[in-house]
C-alpha cells in the first residue's frame, strides 16, 4: 500500500503517517483492519505489531500480512515491555475503552512516542446538535447514542488536561477536519484531535 | 468423502541410529508418513503437520475400501482448504513410539527379538523433531515453509523453531503450550496409573500374554477426554440427562428422574464417555499412551534457560501464526500468550488469534470459519512469502 491509497482512504491516518519516522517499530493499539501497519510496513518499512479484539477485523489484518495479536485492549499491555516501540498508535479507539487513564499509562509506558487520536466533541456541528437538544451524529460520530461504541466524550481541552494529570508531555495536538489540519480555532473547527505525545523527563 | 480422495501412507527406514535426549538410542528403525499435494521444484512448498496425541501421519483423505477412514484433519488439509494442497507439499509423520505404523513398543527391539514393550526408550518432543529432521532430510527439503500443529503437535512445531531455526519459514502453533501446568501433569499421571495398575498390563509385556489392560486405557482415555472438552459444552451436550434403558432411545420418564440405583450407567456423560473408552482401548497401545503423555510432561525447552522463555526463542528465525480457544482449559490462552510475549519481546514477527469457541480444546480440530479462515489467511502469506523468496532469487 503506497501513500496516495491511504490519503484515497483514510486521509486521517495519512497525516498521522507523517509523524511515523521510517524504519521504527510500532504499536498499533486498536488496528481495525491495519491499513495503517500495511501502510507503515510497506511504504515505511516499518516494523510492529496491531492489537485487536475484533474477529472480522483480525482476519482483514491477517489478509494485509499485518503481525495483529488478536486481545482486548482493556485488559493493559502486558504483553509488551517498557519502551519497546518507536511509535505506538492509538487511533480513534481510545474512546472506546472504559479505562481510558490506565490504558493511556500503559501506551506511554511502552511507547518512546505516542501518537492518539480521537473524535473532538467540540466539533462545532456537535455543538450545534447540543444546542437543538440533541446528541450529535455526524461523519466522526457516526452512531445514535444507543448504539454507539464510543464510551467517552472528550475535547480537545479535555484531553489537554488527562494528559497533564497523567504526567505526559504533550508534544503536538493537531485538529484536522476532514483529514485537514485545522490551524483556526482548533477545538471548535476539527472532528478529530490528534495529540502526540512522550513520558515527560525526569 | 474427502476432497483430496485416496491416500497412501509411505514408510522409510532408518538405519544410522538416533540418539535421544535420555541418552539411549533407537536403531533401525521406520518412520510412516504420508504426503499431499506436489513438491514443487525447488522443494520451497513443503509444509511438516505434527500430530497430537492420538492421531497419527494420516492427516488428510481416506483410504481406498475403509469409508471411515478420514484423516484426523481433513477439515484443515486438502485441495482449496485453509492449508491448500493444491499449492503445498503436505507430510504427515507418525512419531516415534506410536502405535500406527513407526517403529513403537509393540515392534521388535532388534537387540532381543522381543516386543520393546515397555522398554522402549522414552522420546521427548525433540526426539520426534529431530526423527521429522532426517525424514525430510530423506526427501531432500532443506526449509519448510511451514511446521504446522496442535496440542503436542504445536509443541513440536515450537521445537522445530528452537533446534532447526533456519529450517522452517512459518511456524503455526495451534492451541498449545510452551510447558505443560502441574495440573496437566497430574491428569496425565492419572491416566499412566489407570494404566500401570491394570493386572493386564503385565509389566508392558502384555502382547506376548495375548492381553490388553483395556480397562486401564479406558479410565486414561476418559479423565483425557473430560479435559478436552469445556463445562459449558459438557453441559450442553449431556447436562444431568439419564441414559435410555433401551439402547439409542431417550426414554422421556427416565429424563424426569428415574435413577437404576446401582453403579451402572445412569448419566448421558458416562455413557458417552465410557463409549469413547471403549473405542480408544480397541485400538490404542497402552505403551504408546504412557510414552505420549510422558514426552507431553517434559516438554519444556525454557528449562535449558533457567525458565526463561524469552532467552529461549530468541534461537528461533521463523514467523510465527498462534491461535487459541477461549474455552480450552487445557492448554489454555494464558499458555499461548506466554510464547506470544517471549516472541514479542524477541521482535519476531507473529500473529496470534483468540478463538472465542465453546468447545474447549477439541475446538482446534472442528470446523470453525473463524479459525479456518485465519489459517487460510494466513497460509496466503507463507505462500505470497515464499513467491517473494522465488522473485528475489
Amino acid at each position: 500500500m503506497n501513500f496516495d491509497d491511504l490519503s484515497a482512504a483514510r486521509p486521517d491516518l495519512a497525516f498521522i503517517a507523517h509523524w511515523v519516522p521510517a524504519n521504527a517499530h510500532v504499536l498499533d493499539v486498536g488496528c481495525g483492519d491495519g491499513v495503517m501497519m500495511d501502510y507503515l510496513q510497506s511504504d515505511k518499512r516499518c516494523s510492529g505489531y496491531g492489537i485487536e479484539i475484533a474477529d472480522d477485523k483480525v482476519l482483514a489484518s491477517t489478509r494485509r500480512g499485518v503481525q495483529v495479536v488478536q486481545q482486548d485492549m482493556e485488559k493493559g499491555l502486558a504483553l509488551f515491555g517498557d519502551n519497546s516501540f518507536d511509535t505506538v498508535l492509538c487511533l480513534s479507539s481510545l474512546q472506546m475503552m472504559k479505562h481510558v487513564e490506565a490504558l493511556l499509562r500503559d501506551i506511554v509506558r511502552v511507547g518512546k512516542e505516542v501518537i492518539v487520536s480521537f473524535p473532538n466533541f467540540a466539533y462545532w456541528p456537535h455543538r450545534v446538535a447540543l444546542l437543538r437538544g440533541r446528541m450529535p451524529v455526524s461523519k466522526s460520530l457516526p452512531y445514535e447514542w444507543h448504539d454507539t461504541p464510543n464510551l467517552r466524550c472528550a475535547t480537545i481541552n479535555d484531553f489537554r488536561d488527562l494528559a497533564h494529570d497523567c504526567g505526559v508531555e504533550v508534544i503536538d495536538c493537531v485538529a484536522l477536519a476532514e483529514g485537514k489540519r485545522v490551524d483556526f480555532l482548533p477545538n471548535l473547527r476539527g472532528d478529530l484531535a490528534v495529540f502526540r505525545l512522550r513520558k515527560k523527563a525526569h | 468423502m474427502s476432497s483430496l480422495g485416496y491416500v497412501t501412507p509411505q514408510t522409510m527406514q532408518f538405519a544410522e541410529p538416533l540418539p535421544l535426549q535420555s541418552g539411549a538410542a533407537l536403531r533401525d528403525y521406520m518412520l510412516m508418513y504420508e504426503t499431499y499435494g506436489t513438491l514443487n521444484a525447488d522443494k520451497s512448498n513443503a509444509v511438516l503437520v505434527c500430530h497430537a496425541l492420538n492421531a497419527s501421519h494420516h492427516v488428510a483423505g481416506e483410504y481406498e475400501g475403509k469409508p471411515k477412514s478420514t484423516g484426523w484433519w481433513d477439515n484443515m488439509v486438502g485441495p482449496g482448504k485453509s492449508l491448500d494442497t493444491d499449492k503445498f507439499f503436505v507430510i504427515g509423520i507418525n512419531n516415534l513410539g506410536s502405535c500406527f505404523g513407526s517403529t513403537g513398543p509393540m515392534h521388535t527391539n532388534p537387540a532381543t527379538g522381543k516386543p520393546y514393550g515397555a522398554t522402549f526408550p522414552v522420546v521427548t518432543v525433540e526426539d520426534w523433531v529431530s526423527a521429522q529432521a532426517r525424514l525430510a532430510d530423506q526427501l531432500g527439503i532443506t526449509q519448510f515453509a511451514a511446521v504446522m500443529g496442535g496440542s503436542l503437535g504445536g509443541m513440536q512445531a515450537l521445537a522445530w523453531s528452537i533446534m532447526y531455526p533456519d529450517r522452517l519459514r512459518h511456524c503455526v502453533v495451534i492451541a498449545s503450550t510452551a510447558k505443560l501446568s502441574a495440573q496437566n501433569i497430574a491428569f496425565n499421571d492419572v491416566a499412566r496409573q489407570a494404566i500401570l495398575s491394570d493386572p493386564d498390563y503385565r509389566g508392558g509385556d502384555f502382547y506376548e500374554y495375548g492381553v490388553v489392560p483395556k480397562n486401564g486405557l479406558r479410565v486414561a482415555r476418559m479423565v483425557g477426554h473430560i479435559t478436552y472438552l469445556s463445562d459449558d459444552d459438557m453441559a450442553e451436550k449431556f447436562g444431568r440427562k439419564l441414559r435410555a434403558v433401551a439402547d439409542d432411545k431417550v426414554d422421556k420418564e427416565a429424563a424426569t428422574g428415574a435413577y437404576k440405583f446401582d453403579f451402572g450407567v445412569d448419566f448421558e456423560i458416562e455413557s458417552y464417555l465410557r463409549y469413547q473408552g471403549d473405542k480408544f482401548s480397541e485400538y490404542f497401545d497402552a505403551n504408546t499412551y504412557l510414552l505420549i503423555t510422558k514426552a507431553l510432561d517434559y516438554f519444556d525447552p525454557a528449562r535449558h534457560h533457567g525458565g526463561d522463555l524469552s532467552k529461549t526463542l530468541a534461537a528461533t528465525r521463523a514467523k510465527f501464526f498462534l491461535a487459541s480457544f477461549t474455552t480450552d482449559w487445557r492448554f489454555s490462552p494464558e499458555r499461548s500468550q506466554e510464547i506470544v510475549k517471549a516472541l514479542i519481546d524477541n521482535r519476531r514477527q507473529v500473529t496470534y488469534a483468540e478463538i472465542d469457541a465453546p468447545h474447549g480444546h477439541d475446538a482446534f480440530l472442528l470446523e470453525d470459519p473463524r479459525y479456518l479462515n485465519l489459517v487460510r489467511a494466513y497460509y496466503d502469506r507463507v505462500w505470497n512469502d515464499i513467491n517473494a523468496v522465488k522473485e528475489a532469487a
